[in-house]
């Protein structure tokens, strides 16, 4: 209980918007604000490494526990991490500093406001991951949409409030489904602990609402078909950090929403549900990849493959299989990496072009050989070519869903197929081909902090692809602690099947 | 020492890739081919040490990943059939690399060229020395990135960058039946190791499997969704159409991976995998329809191509068809040997063909060729070697390779193999005739270039790229020059590679196929113990042993008769059988099926999803609709100050309070 490292890292971010509250906005305040913005994030990043180093990740308790009164004395302010939230609190402070930088000259106006509104992001989305009270949770995860509605409504580009108001209605349904839902389990169970209602076993048949009304907010924030529609809407108006946020931490909060409550919680109705998932998966990857590849806009091209993506990760969870669950996780933080350097690539572009258009665009690599060879890595990434990290995660998802459905398996396996025309007809259109329009004559290639951006991202995105060991044994201790949880239950619709039979 | 052969190509690409724009193009490409030099060299002492000497060995060098029970490593197994590999891709690599020091001298973009060509032979090496189906796959997909960027390596020419897309995604449609491959033998085994799962493997014959909705044998299901894999890369009929539009990338790349060796990755797998494969009959049997046909579709293409690198490609693809005849009537061996040799002879033809692209600045129709022997008579004279060897003239490499297939294919009983013999004894008759119709209409006759001859011709020169961009483009203008002899480096190659094309089959058919089989191959090829087809195929019949020879007499002739002695007799030949003649011209007309069945259909469906499915349902049920409603609403009842935003903000904080609210009236006590 002495450790204060968690709420360290969620109260630093705070403090350096503290600091960036009190900067003047004039030319000298500005170039404090977004120095101070870096150090912060900086700061929190190094602070996240020190958590990491007293972590145990061949435990699957969780840890770093701290706790103070709050609410009242059932619900408390407590914070623990385990080996499921870990990694993503890791990937939110190591991309936040690309964030910043990224925004270093792109954003110009309000720029004090803009960077108050990702270190209270950061901070809250930290707060999600290191939650270990349901009331807590709750709160950090409807609050850390609030910054991000700003990022798109403020800084966003024309259709910015049209964008921001889908999400809203997406979100609100699913969010009060989840209040009553939490509400609900604190009435029966008589705690909003999170490691005591992990012990908790609900009845069956409550199981299957409690299962459904999280289900509506974290299928949401996947995004799943049929409700991913506001995403490639919001990615398509958000400025360029925000759209690596969006896709690298905010996407991941449902499907960690998944593996912390829906299936550890209510294994009976995960079993009964997984069909359900598994069709709304394979939908997602098929449906969601012809869609991507007929895109004539390039952020709502790599928005609409993102939801593949998250399909993948939908599916493996749901196959409650080693490989299924791991290959879910690992498929998360990859694309954490990817789809947020993706878009820093489209940044790029965008803050040289103003346009999105892939028809703008073409031929790029005779002017840009440093961007060609980025954008190349990531779109292989983005297919899933092996030593990479997209590989991994597909591969192990693609294994525990065979193992679980082969139908499941065989659909959702096309993808490999059409994830490579989406991608690499992006790449064909954007970057080869003559270099004829007149406004791309004297496009630049990468300056020093676009390299500084990009480099650490391609180092990550191989080496995770051939050494994905160091972040899966962080996955294995929870996974197999959570499967010989659902065990139970499987072995319950086993049984009954054998009955039917 | 195995260490060294894999990582020396990789080391090369680095530097290359990551310094070629600072050391320049010459120290690129003279790293790159020095450490490809070295490599070669050191697979031919491994060669000779694992295939006459003391046999296989593993060298495990990390592990890649672990989730529950799947353990993947990084290791590299090293027994005959690789070290056969290592020979190939090492030998050919080493000598494309030297000939493209010529080939591409007066290219810009020299060390991207060279980082690639190092790249695409790591990635072939990591999979010729697998040890687990994964890393098979790590190769497998590595050389199709390589292939794809090399196919695209004149970015600026649409019609390559379409040629690169088009063969990465058919290898992928390929892949994915590989990859179902790799869940199956994981499912049924508990391992993707070689060694693991073939010692688990014998079980599986008699094993049912319930896949996709239909219970299949489990072995056959297997081999079958691998094989698939083995179709996409190595080109096998229906999976075929990427492979002759990959002849968009520059001639050597051609030679190196879509002759010698990456194409023939599909027959390395299956030989790898013959564990699994022996056990399942039916999969052998579709293995050798798929062989045979694709011998005989891609020679009947190959008669009436111009492209002198088409006429090529059409070749590869029929003589990998042989390849997988080999393999499907279990004469592994024959197969593999067939590689081996044919590595050599076609290697050899492409770098022929290149360096009459590179005498003729680039022209590679061959109608408009003719009378080149005189003026480049080295490269025709190595193209003499080459025909002869891919046509099966006696003791020349291609002889005892190919007559070793067509014999195991009377031989064998497996369903299937009297179709395999009738089409093979066919496609050698039109192997010959189309390979000496390509050498006759470019090396003898008279000129069909030069002065007037073609202007017309000089929209095609422009097609690559850029002027300024591509080697060999505008200082030269056609016709303007006569043909000139390649220099030395591109030379040498050609030497080489003669050398082995007569006389490869010549030292090595003993131990490949013959009697010092057991002692070559030490069991890196398995055969079920009723496979006595390496016995049986050296009990044909005369007839049969003669057969591919008197085709390839026969095509030769008629080939002679039509280009030769009496040229309007093709002419008329195309004349009266126009349909026939367009149907072989277009290739069966595959492109246009396949666009008309899968490439327009999936862009509708992709243009319909998007418009109709999220655009007016899901949107317009979903937040379009309730938010026309709200709206309505809001504009009637009330009218707030603030901005949208600060509504959303708003109603997120209306949610809090709430829960604030319940909790102080004591729902939390």
């Amino acid at each position: 209980m002495s450790s204060h490292l968690l709420s360290g890292l969620i109260v630093l971010p705070l403090i350096g918007s503290l600091f960036i509250l009190m900067m003047k906005s004039d030319e000298a305040g500005l170039r404090n604000i977004r120095w101070i913005a870096l150090f912060t994030t900086l700061a929190t990043f190094i602070l996240s490494l020190v958590a990491w180093n007293k972590f145990d990740p061949s435990s699957a308790a969780f840890q770093l526990v701290e706790e103070s009164s709050w609410l009242s004395d059932k619900i408390t302010f407590k914070l623990g991490v385990d080996g499921f939230s870990m990694p993503f609190i890791l990937l939110t402070t190591f991309l936040m500093p690309f964030c910043v930088v990224a925004s270093w000259v792109s954003v110009e106006k309000r720029v004090k406001e803009y960077m108050i509104a990702f270190l209270v992001l950061e901070a809250l989305m930290i707060g999600v991951f290191a939650a270990l009270d349901l009331v807590l949770f709750y709160l950090f995860f409807e609050a850390g949409l609030i910054p991000m509605f700003l990022i798109i409504g403020i800084w966003g580009g024309k259709r910015r409030i049209y964008a921001s108001f889908k999400f809203f209605l997406y979100t609100l349904i699913g969010s009060l489904l989840m209040l009553i839902a939490i509400m609900a389990m604190y009435w029966t169970a008589g705690t909003t602990d999170i490691a005591a209602l992990l012990k908790y076993k609900f009845p069956v048949g409550m199981q299957t609402w409690l299962w459904l009304a999280f289900f509506a907010s974290f299928a949401v924030k996947m995004p799943m078909w049929p409700v991913h529609t506001w995403l490639p809407d919001a990615h398509v108006e958000a400025p360029t950090a925000g759209s690596v946020i969006l896709a690298a931490i905010l996407l991941k909060m449902g499907g960690y929403g998944f593996i912390r409550f829906s299936i550890p919680m209510f294994p009976d109705a995960s079993v009964y549900f997984a069909p359900l998932v598994f069709a709304m998966s394979v939908i997602a990857i098929v449906y969601t990849s012809l869609v991507a590849m007929m895109q004539e806009d390039i952020k709502k091209l790599i928005a609409y493959s993102s939801v593949a993506h998250m399909g993948f990760v939908t599916m493996g969870l749901f196959t409650l299989t080693e490989q299924g669950i791991q290959g879910a996780m690992y498929q998360m933080i990859s694309h954490g990496i990817v789809s947020g350097a993706l878009f820093l690539c489209v940044g790029v572009v965008y803050d040289r072009m103003h346009t999105r258009d892939i028809a703008a665009y073409g031929g790029l690599t005779q002017r840009m050989p440093l961007y060609a060879v980025a954008f190349m890595v990531f779109t292989m990434a983005n297919v899933g070519l092996p030593g990479t990290s997209g590989f991994v995660g597909e591969f192990l998802t693609l294994l525990g869903a065979f193992r679980a459905n082969t139908w499941v398996a065989f659909v959702a396996t096309t993808g490999v197929i059409l994830s490579a025309c989406y991608a690499l007809w992006l790449y064909a259109r954007v970057m080869f081909g003559p270099l004829e329009k007149p406004s791309l004559k004297n496009i630049s290639d990468l300056t020093p902090r676009e390299v500084g951006l990009l480099a650490p991202l391609v180092v990550l995105t191989i080496y995770y692809g051939v050494q994905p060991d160091p972040i899966l044994d962080v996955f294995a201790a929870p996974t197999s602690a959570l499967l010989q949880q659902t065990q139970a239950a499987l072995a319950a619709v086993k049984t009954a099947a054998l009955t039917v039979q | 020492m195995i260490q060294a052969i894999v990582f020396l190509p990789l080391l090369g690409f680095l530097i290359a890739g990551l310094f070629g724009r600072v050391i320049g193009p010459r120290p690129s490409e003279f790293i790159t081919t020095l450490l490809l030099g070295v490599a070669a060299v050191m697979s031919w002492i491994v060669f000779v040490q694992v295939g006459f000497g003391t046999g296989g060995y593993k060298v495990v060098l990390a592990n890649w990943m672990t989730s529950g029970t799947l353990t993947v490593e990084w290791a590299l197994r090293v027994d005959t059939l690789t070290a056969v590999m290592l020979v190939v891709v090492n030998t050919v690599s080493a000598l494309v690399h030297l000939y493209s020091i010529g080939y591409m001298h007066e290219d810009p973009h020299r060390p991207r060229f060279f980082a690639y060509l190092s790249l695409f032979t790591f990635a072939m090496l990591m999979l010729v020395t697998s040890d687990n189906l994964v890393q098979m796959f790590f190769g497998w997909e590595g050389v199709g990135l390589a292939s794809y960027l090399l196919i695209g390596f004149w970015y600026q020419k649409p019609t390559a960058v379409a040629a690169a897309m088009k063969a990465f995604i058919v290898n992928r449609v390929g892949d994915f039946g590989f990859a179902l491959g790799i869940f199956l033998v994981f499912v049924l085994t508990g391992s993707v190791a070689y060694d693991a799962v073939f010692a688990k493997a014998a079980p599986l014959a008699s094993q049912t499997f319930h896949f996709i909705g239909y219970d299949w044998n489990a072995a056959t299901i297997a081999c079958l969704l691998l094989f698939m894999g083995a179709m996409g890369k190595s080109a096998q009929f229906l999976l075929h159409t990427w492979l002759p539009d990959a002849m968009e990338g520059p001639t050597p790349v051609s030679a190196l991976i879509h002759a010698a060796t990456m194409v023939t990755a599909g027959v390395f797998m299956v030989a790898r995998l013959s564990p699994i494969f022996e056990l399942s009959q039916t999969a052998l049997t579709v293995i050798i329809i798929v062989g045979a046909t694709t011998a005989f579709f891609a020679a009947t293409v190959g008669l009436v191509q111009n492209d002198i690198k088409r006429v090529i490609a059409y070749s590869t693809c029929s003589q990998l068809g042989y390849m997988f005849v080999a393999l499907g009537v279990g004469a592994y061996s024959a197969g593999i040997f067939h590689l081996f040799t044919h590595a050599f002879f076609k290697a050899l033809l492409f770098l022929g063909a290149g360096s009459v692209i590179h005498a003729m600045h680039h022209e590679q129709d061959i109608r408009h060729m003719g009378g080149l022997q005189s003026k480049i008579p080295f490269t025709a004279a190595m193209m003499t070697i080459g025909t002869l060897a891919l046509t099966g003239f006696p003791f020349t490499a291609g002889f005892y390779s190919k007559d070793a297939i067509i014999e195991s294919a009377f031989a064998s009983h497996t369903p299937g193999q009297t179709y395999a013999f009738l089409l093979l004894v066919l496609s050698a008759f039109m192997t010959s005739f189309y390979s000496w119709r390509l050498y006759f209409l470019t090396f003898t006759g008279a000129p069909r270039w030069g002065h007037g001859a073609h202007h017309n011709d000089h929209a095609h020169h422009h097609d690559h790229g850029d002027a300024d961009d591509h080697a060999h483009a505008e200082p030269h203008g056609h016709g303007d020059h006569t043909p000139h002899e390649s220099p030395i480096v591109m030379l040498i190659p050609l030497a080489v590679l003669g050398v082995g094309a007569l006389l490869a089959g010549f030292i090595f058919a003993g131990p490949f196929i013959g009697a010092g089989y057991d002692a070559f191959w030490k069991g890196a090829l398995f055969t079920g113990k009723d496979n006595h087809i390496l016995h049986d195929m050296h009990e044909v019949p005369t007839w049969v042993k003669l057969s591919p020879f008197v085709a390839m007499v026969l095509g030769f002739a008629l080939s002679w008769l039509f280009y030769v002695k009496n040229p309007r007799l093709p002419v008329a030949l195309a004349e009266s059988q126009p349909i026939l003649y367009r149907f072989l011209l277009n290739k069966w007309y595959f492109d246009e099926l396949y666009d008309f069945l899968f490439v327009r259909p999936a862009k509708a469906i992709g243009r319909f999803l998007w418009k109709k499915g999220d655009g007016a349902v899901i949107d317009g049920l979903g937040p379009d609709g309730i938010s026309a409603r709200v709206v309505d609403v809001t504009h009637a009842v009330v009218r707030l100050q603030t901005g949208y935003i600060y509504h959303y903000a708003f109603a997120m904080l209306m949610g809090v309070a709430l829960f604030v609210t319940w909790y102080m009236f004591g729902g939390a006590h």
